[in-house]
C-alpha cells in the first residue's frame, strides 16, 4: 500500500460581487493505491469544487489560493502549464458529472480517444494507438466497433463507459468520477459502478467517487469522506461511518437515510447549509448542532483521529492520546 | 436507397419552389398599368422622330409581337410553357436581346463580385465571432470582432458612399466606378485582369464590412453556449491543447447552424448586391434588375428573379444534402 495521493490544506476561493466565497478551507486528504473514496455532501458543500482543484482546473472568479496535491511524489500545483495538460489524464483522470454530452457529437469516438493519446504520446503509431483504444474499450465491455460509431449511436449507459474508457486510457494513479451514474437507471448505474470497480482493479489506481447516494456509494467504496461547507467533517471507513458515525453532522447524514424499521418517519437535518460568503465562526456546523458547545463557536476544530481509527473534525473528541 | 428517395423528394420540392415563386412573379408586375413597350416607344417618342399616329400602330405591333394582347391567363400559360423550354423570352426595353443573353452578360460580373466576398466574410466572420466567444483567447484578439459588430448597424450602400468618398476620391487609392478603365477593351492579359481587380475593390470592401459583422454576431452567441457544453469541458480534462479544443470540439460545432446561413447568403447574393452594383456602376445582374424594374420590363424581371429563386432553392437543397456529412446526428 503506498501513498499515490495526498492532498494538503487545499484552498479555494470564488470572487464573486457580493464578496469573497471559500469553497474549500484547507482540505487535507490521503489515498493509497487501490483504495476507492467516497465524497459525500450536500449541494454546495465543495465536492465539485474539490475534483476541479484537483484537476487545476478552477476557472474565473474561482482561484486555488493555496495547498498541495501530491499525485506519485509530484505536487500538480507546482507543475508549469505545459506540464498540468500532460498530468491530466496520465496522472490523474476525471470522469464527468454529466456523462450525457461529455462527448462531442460530431466527432467518431475513436477520433476522440486517439487525440487524447495524441496530446500526451506523439511518438506511437497510429495503428499502437489505435489498438490502445480498442483494448480501453473492450475493459469498460463495449465492443471495438464503438470505436467507429458516433455518440448519438450510444445508450446513455453505454456513453458513460466511453468516458470512462477514456479516463482509463492512459493508466492514470488517480481517477476522479463526479458523480458517474447521476443521469442512469438503476440497473445501468450498477454496470457503470461495476465497470469503474473492475478497471480499478485492472489498473490499480486510487478512486475519488463523488456522489449523493449513499446507498450505492457503500456498496463500491472502501472510506467515506463527509465535507461540509468547503471542509472534511469526518473521514472513516464505511463500516465505521454507516454503524458508528461520529461527527454530528455524519451521523445527522447517517440517520437521515430511510430505512425499514423507521418506515413514514422522514428524518432531515434541521437548519440550511450556510453561504459560503458568510461562514460561521468556529466550527462551520456549530448553528445546527445539537451538541454545540463555547468552544464550537470560536475555533475551528482540526481533522484528527479517534480512538477507533476514523478522522473527525470536531470538538467532541479528543485527541488521541 | 434512402439517399436517393431523399433526392427525388427534394428534387420534386425544388420545382414545386420554382412553379409556385414564377407564378406569384408573373402575376405582381401585371398589377402595374404599364407598358414596358409604351414606355420604351414613349421615350424615343420624347426624344423626335415618330408621329403619334405611327406610334399607337407600332405599339400595337409590337404588344402583338410580344402577346401582351392575349388576355392575362393565356399570356400566363404561354409564360409557364415557354419556361418549360427554358425560354425565358425577350427585352421589351433592351429589344431584340433575350433575356438569357442578358442574364449571360452580367452574371459573371455578379458571381465573381459576391460569391467572393460571400465566403470571404464568412470566413473572416465567422474566425472573429467564435474568438470572441473562445474565453482563452487574448483580448486585443477578441476585440477585433467589436468594431465589426458596430459596422453591422450600417447599410452596405452608405458604406459603399464613405469608402468611395475617402478612399477612392480623397486618398486615390482605387477607381471610382465602373467595371474597368474607359476606354480599355476587354481582352485577356495581366494588365487588364489588374485593372479590372482594383475596379472590384472598394466594391467587395463595402459587401464585406457590410455583412461581416451579421456572422460575427451570430458565431459569437452560438460559441458562448459551446463553450460551455460539457464536451468542450471533458476535451480540457483530457489534456488537449487549446488550439484542438477550439478547432475541433468547439469551433466545429459551433458552425453548424452557420452553414444553414451561408447557404441562404450564397442564395440571395444577387439582391444584396444590387444597390452596390449600382453605386459604382458595375454591369452586373443587380443593374440589369435595377433597370427593368424601373421600365417595367416584366420578361426580365421574371427572368431575374426565376434565376434568383432556382439558385437560392438549389443551393438549399445541396447543402440539405451536404449537411449530413458535417452532422452526424442527422445522417439518413
Amino acid at each position: 500500500m503506498t501513498t499515490v495521493l495526498q492532498v494538503n490544506n487545499l484552498q479555494v476561493t470564488y470572487y464573486t460581487d457580493s464578496g469573497r466565497a471559500r469553497a474549500l478551507d484547507g482540505v487535507n486528504l490521503t489515498l493509497n493505491s487501490g483504495e476507492k473514496l467516497g465524497l459525500v455532501g450536500e449541494s454546495g458543500s465543495g465536492k465539485s469544487t474539490m475534483a476541479l482543484a484537483m484537476m487545476r482546473m478552477i476557472k474565473l472568479p474561482g482561484r486555488i489560493e493555496g495547498g498541495q496535491v501530491i499525485v506519485d511524489g509530484n505536487d500538480l500545483m507546482a507543475l508549469s502549464e505545459e506540464e498540468m495538460l500532460n498530468a491530466r489524464l496520465s496522472e490523474i483522470t476525471y470522469i464527468p458529472q454529466g456523462a450525457m454530452n461529455s462527448l462531442n457529437p460530431v466527432m467518431r469516438i475513436g477520433a476522440q480517444m486517439v487525440d487524447a493519446i495524441k496530446a500526451h504520446d506523439s511518438k506511437s503509431s497510429k495503428s499502437a494507438i489505435e489498438e490502445r483504444c480498442m483494448e480501453a474499450l473492450e475493459s469498460v465491455d463495449l465492443g471495438r466497433n464503438v470505436f467507429r460509431m458516433f455518440a448519438h449511436e450510444l445508450s446513455g449507459g453505454m456513453k458513460q463507459r466511453v468516458c470512462i474508457a477514456i479516463g482509463i486510457l492512459l493508466k492514470p494513479s488517480v481517477i476522479i468520477a463526479d458523480e458517474p451514474t447521476s443521469a442512469l437507471d438503476v440497473v445501468t448505474q450498477r454496470q457503470v459502478m461495476e465497470t469503474i470497480d473492475r478497471v480499478q482493479k485492472d489498473i490499480g489506481c486510487a478512486v475519488i467517487l463523488i456522489g449523493h447516494d449513499m446507498g450505492l456509494m457503500c456498496q463500491f467504496v472502501d472510506k467515506v469522506a463527509v465535507m461540509y461547507a468547503g471542509r472534511l467533517a469526518e473521514v472513516s471507513t464505511v463500516r465505521q461511518m454507516f454503524s458508528d458515525p461520529k461527527h454530528p453532522y455524519a451521523q445527522a447524514l447517517i440517520s437521515s437515510l430511510p430505512s425499514l424499521e423507521n418506515k413514514g418517519v422522514f428524518h432531515g437535518i434541521p437548519g440550511l447549509a450556510p453561504s459560503l460568503l458568510r461562514l460561521p465562526s468556529g466550527c462551520t456546523f456549530h448553528p445546527r448542532c445539537p451538541h454545540v458547545m463555547e468552544v464550537c463557536k470560536t475555533t475551528v476544530p482540526a481533522l484528527r483521529t479517534v480512538p477507533g481509527g476514523a478522522q473527525v473534525a470536531c470538538h467532541l473528541y479528543p485527541e488521541k492520546a | 436507397m434512402a439517399f436517393a428517395r431523399l433526392l427525388i423528394r427534394r428534387l420534386l420540392f425544388l420545382l414545386v419552389v420554382i412553379w409556385a415563386a414564377s407564378t406569384i412573379t408573373f402575376f405582381v408586375p401585371r398589377l402595374s398599368p404599364r407598358n414596358p413597350v409604351r414606355e420604351r416607344f414613349a421615350a424615343l417618342a420624347r426624344s423626335g422622330g415618330f408621329s403619334p399616329t405611327d406610334l399607337e400602330k407600332i405599339i400595337a405591333a409590337y404588344n402583338t409581337k410580344f402577346g401582351f394582347d392575349k388576355p392575362l391567363w393565356r399570356q400566363y400559360t404561354d409564360y409557364v410553357g415557354s419556361l418549360a423550354r427554358l425560354d425565358l423570352g425577350l427585352s421589351a426595353n433592351q429589344y431584340p436581346k433575350t433575356v438569357i443573353q442578358l442574364i449571360q452578360e452580367s452574371l459573371p460580373w455578379t458571381i465573381t463580385l459576391l460569391l467572393t466576398t460571400t465566403i470571404l466574410s464568412f470566413i473572416i466572420g465567422n474566425l472573429l465571432g467564435a474568438v470572441a466567444a473562445w474565453p482563452r483567447a487574448p483580448n486585443w484578439l477578441r476585440s477585433i470582432a467589436t468594431p465589426f459588430m458596430l459596422l453591422q448597424g450600417v447599410p452596405p450602400i452608405i458604406l459603399a458612399v464613405l469608402l468611395l468618398f475617402f478612399l477612392g476620391f480623397k486618398l486615390k487609392l482605387a477607381p471610382l466606378g465602373g467595371a474597368y478603365s474607359i476606354g480599355v477593351i476587354p481582352h485577356f492579359s495581366a494588365t487588364f485582369v489588374w485593372d479590372l481587380f482594383k475596379h472590384q475593390i472598394l466594391p467587395a470592401l463595402s459587401l464585406i464590412f457590410g455583412s461581416v459583422g451579421g456572422w460575427v454576431l451570430s458565431m459569437r452567441g452560438m460559441g458562448v453556449t459551446i463553450q460551455g457544453e460539457d464536451y468542450v469541458i471533458f476535451a480540457e480534462h483530457k489534456g488537449l491543447h487549446g488550439f484542438t479544443i477550439f478547432r475541433d470540439y468547439f469551433l466545429r460545432n459551433a458552425l453548424l447552424p452557420q452553414v444553414t446561413g451561408l447557404a441562404l447568403a450564397l442564395g440571395s447574393v444577387i439582391t444584396s448586391g444590387i444597390l452596390v452594383e449600382g453605386v459604382f456602376g458595375l454591369p452586373g445582374l443587380g443593374s440589369v434588375l435595377g433597370a427593368a424594374i424601373q421600365s417595367n420590363d416584366f420578361l426580365v424581371i421574371y427572368g431575374i428573379v426565376l434565376f434568383i429563386t432556382v439558385s437560392v432553392a438549389t443551393m438549399m437543397v445541396i447543402v440539405e444534402l451536404l449537411y449530413p456529412l458535417l452532422d452526424p446526428r442527422i445522417r439518413v
